[in-house]
């Protein structure tokens, strides 16, 4: 189970990379969201998983699944939920602004505004 | 336990929550603010004197015993960086009280600042490595906002490049904790550090710790500091300052944490990355800062060489290199911060940046002037200046471990590094005058305050160096012994 996990993550850091090196400043925005997936999912595989109940206590229930990374899990979806909304509405701002979403016309280097 | 530990956090943490209430009081906003960060400053000040009488400081969260909580440990290293931090915050906040205009002070700048000394604090005190990730997070997200505030073309600009990285960085954040958390099972950093001895640093350690190194170094600039000349020159100067002095030293600390607590097993090839990235770091931001010509630049790239040589201290691990890099690391957050300030001044008054444009400003601004001019000797390291001690006793620690050529390369960046500067000095300062006295496109006031601060601070910190490093000396001793800090963490194992 683990090695199906490993491969599917390593598919989704292949496409978040692949949508991160291309031009327009929404792809970019979907890498990154879709980096935020495959690493979660990788702190969910790399505790191990191993089968058992829900972490909730209740009786009768003897092995349960780690309750930690899925705390961590939870703690890093809000922050990447956070920053995309923020990086979402940067996006939007700086295509008001600047009148392109072509990250190669965003270059800085001749002139100062 | 003692809960004086938390103070630094809660502090700028509460007062930041609280000014988000009082947007359009901007006089109580930085009444409140000026006082949040002197009572910082003053808990900070207190926790050093604790550590020094009593050892490390630690407090677990909600009475939960070391490895199963989070840990809050100050030592001498975190205690001695959250003072410098809040010193750093005092001084910038002085400084925007002038130079940055109404819209931004009404749109929650200084809630901002408060946001980013919590997260900076936090980040040096915390004992749990998925906390440190959450402080960074906490630190970054106000840098976001921070640099973007105001919407300027460029700011816009800088900031969805500034933003991207560090996304991807604490991505991989992430997955280096996964990482570690799959192979020993806990977070919290003593406890790592202990599971890490237990089993010995093998080769996936290893790999997860150059996974770290990737990381921090890209926080910190080192190597990977392709973001920060762009994002560092975008924001106002007060912004760019406590950028300047904080957010990179914070990936520093990570990077000696890290390589001083939990990976200094296969130190002959960690560390040796360690030396060759700083090497490259110290030569490629002095060629960034001799190349340019306008004063953003060259001070943005002199950020990286300071960084690059505070990690050949960090690397090279003697006791002599490690209290060299923990004062160059305290004079540099300082130095930083005011040279930043002073270079924003002369940007404001000249209304350009470009050193070609700008002449002869000392015959109406002498004071503006020999401050640079002494900020500039100290960044460079001479003598009776703060930046003397920490070079000396970094070069002595490498050329004692025979890395002759890494410490030729220090000294001759600090030779470029001067230059850089002194550049900067001569082209704006001497020469004929290009304006005339009531012709300066604004008045840059204000600075004087923090300025004759942190001045007063760096000569200080260079004449009374004796007194400062035997705090700095406590501070290396827990570095050396890993011990120290497990004991006073995780009182139970007795090992």
């Amino acid at each position: 189970m683990e090695l199906l996990m490993a491969l599917v993550i390593g598919v989704l850091f292949a496409v978040a990379v692949y949508l991160m090196l291309s031009r327009t400043l929404l792809r970019i925005i979907i890498g990154t969201v879709i980096l935020s997936h495959g690493v979660h999912l990788l702190l969910m595989t790399m505790s191990r998983l191993k089968r058992g109940a829900a972490p909730i206590m209740e009786e009768g229930n003897l092995a349960y699944t780690d309750p930690l990374p899925q705390a961590l899990i939870l703690t890093s979806i809000v922050i990447s939920f956070g920053v995309t909304a923020f990086m979402l509405v940067l996006a939007y701002r700086a295509y008001q602004s600047l009148g392109t979403d072509q990250m190669d016309e965003l270059k800085g280097e001749k002139e100062h505004e | 336990m003692n809960n004086l530990v938390i103070l630094p956090i809660l502090l700028p943490l509460f007062s930041g929550v609280l000014l988000f209430f009082l947007r359009r009081q901007i006089r109580t906003q930085q009444a409140i603010t000026l006082v949040a960060t002197t009572a910082t400053l003053i808990s900070s000040l207190v926790l050093i004197g604790s550590i020094s009488r009593d050892g490390i400081q630690i407090l677990n969260m909600g009475g939960w015993e070391a490895p199963y909580g989070i840990t809050l440990v100050a030592d001498m290293l975190a205690a001695l960086l959250t003072a410098t931090a809040s010193i750093v915050t005092i001084a910038c906040l002085l400084y925007t009280f002038h130079s940055i205009g109404e819209d931004r002070k009404k749109f929650y700048v200084y809630p901002l600042l408060l946001l980013l000394l919590c997260g900076v604090n936090g980040s040096f005190l915390t004992g749990d490595i998925f906390n440190l990730f959450v402080f960074f997070e906490v630190m970054l997200i106000s840098s976001y906002a921070l640099i973007s505030l105001g919407g300027g073309k460029v700011q816009l600009r800088e900031t969805i490049k500034y933003m991207i990285t560090n996304i991807i960085s604490s991505m991989l954040f992430i997955v280096a904790v996964a990482y570690l958390y799959s192979i020993t099972g806990t977070l919290s950093m003593a406890h790592l550090s202990e599971r890490v001895a237990l089993a010995g640093q093998d080769g996936l350690i290893t790999t997860v710790s150059l996974l770290f190194l990737i990381v921090f170094g890209l926080k910190a600039g080192l190597l990977l500091f392709f973001w920060l000349p762009g994002s560092y020159s975008a924001p106002p100067a007060a912004i760019a300052a406590i950028f300047a002095a904080l957010l990179t030293k914070v990936g520093i600390y990570a990077i000696m944490r890290m390589f001083t607590l939990i990976f200094y097993h296969q130190s002959d090839f960690t560390h040796t990355v360690l030396v060759w990235m700083s090497a490259l770091t110290m030569i490629l931001g002095a060629v960034g800062a001799i190349a340019y010509g306008d004063i953003r630049r060259i001070l943005a790239y002199n950020v990286i060489v300071s960084v690059g040589f505070v990690v050949f201290g960090v690397a090279v691990a003697s006791r002599e290199a490690l209290t060299g890099a923990v004062f160059y690391l305290i004079h540099d957050m300082l130095a930083k911060a005011l040279i930043f300030i002073l270079g924003g001044v002369i940007v404001s008054i000249a209304g350009t940046d470009r050193l070609r444009d700008i002449s002869g400003l000392i015959r109406f601004r002498p004071t503006l002037g020999w401050l640079f001019f002494l900020s500039a000797l100290a960044l460079a390291g001479v003598p009776p200046l703060s930046g003397f001690v920490g070079k000396v006793m970094i070069l002595q620690g490498g050329i004692a471990q025979s890395y002759y050529v890494m410490a030729a390369i220090g000294l001759l960046t600090s030779l470029l590094v001067l230059y850089s500067v002194m550049k900067i000095f001569i082209n704006s300062f001497w020469g004929e005058t290009l304006l005339s006295e009531g012709e300066e496109k604004s008045p840059g006031k204000g600075y004087l305050l923090p300025g004759a601060m942190l001045a007063a601070l760096l000569i200080g910190l260079g004449l009374g160096a004796e007194t400062v490093l035997t705090y700095v000396g406590q501070a290396v001793e827990v570095m050396l012994n890993p011990m120290l800090y497990i004991e006073a963490v995780l009182p139970q194992t007795g090992m």
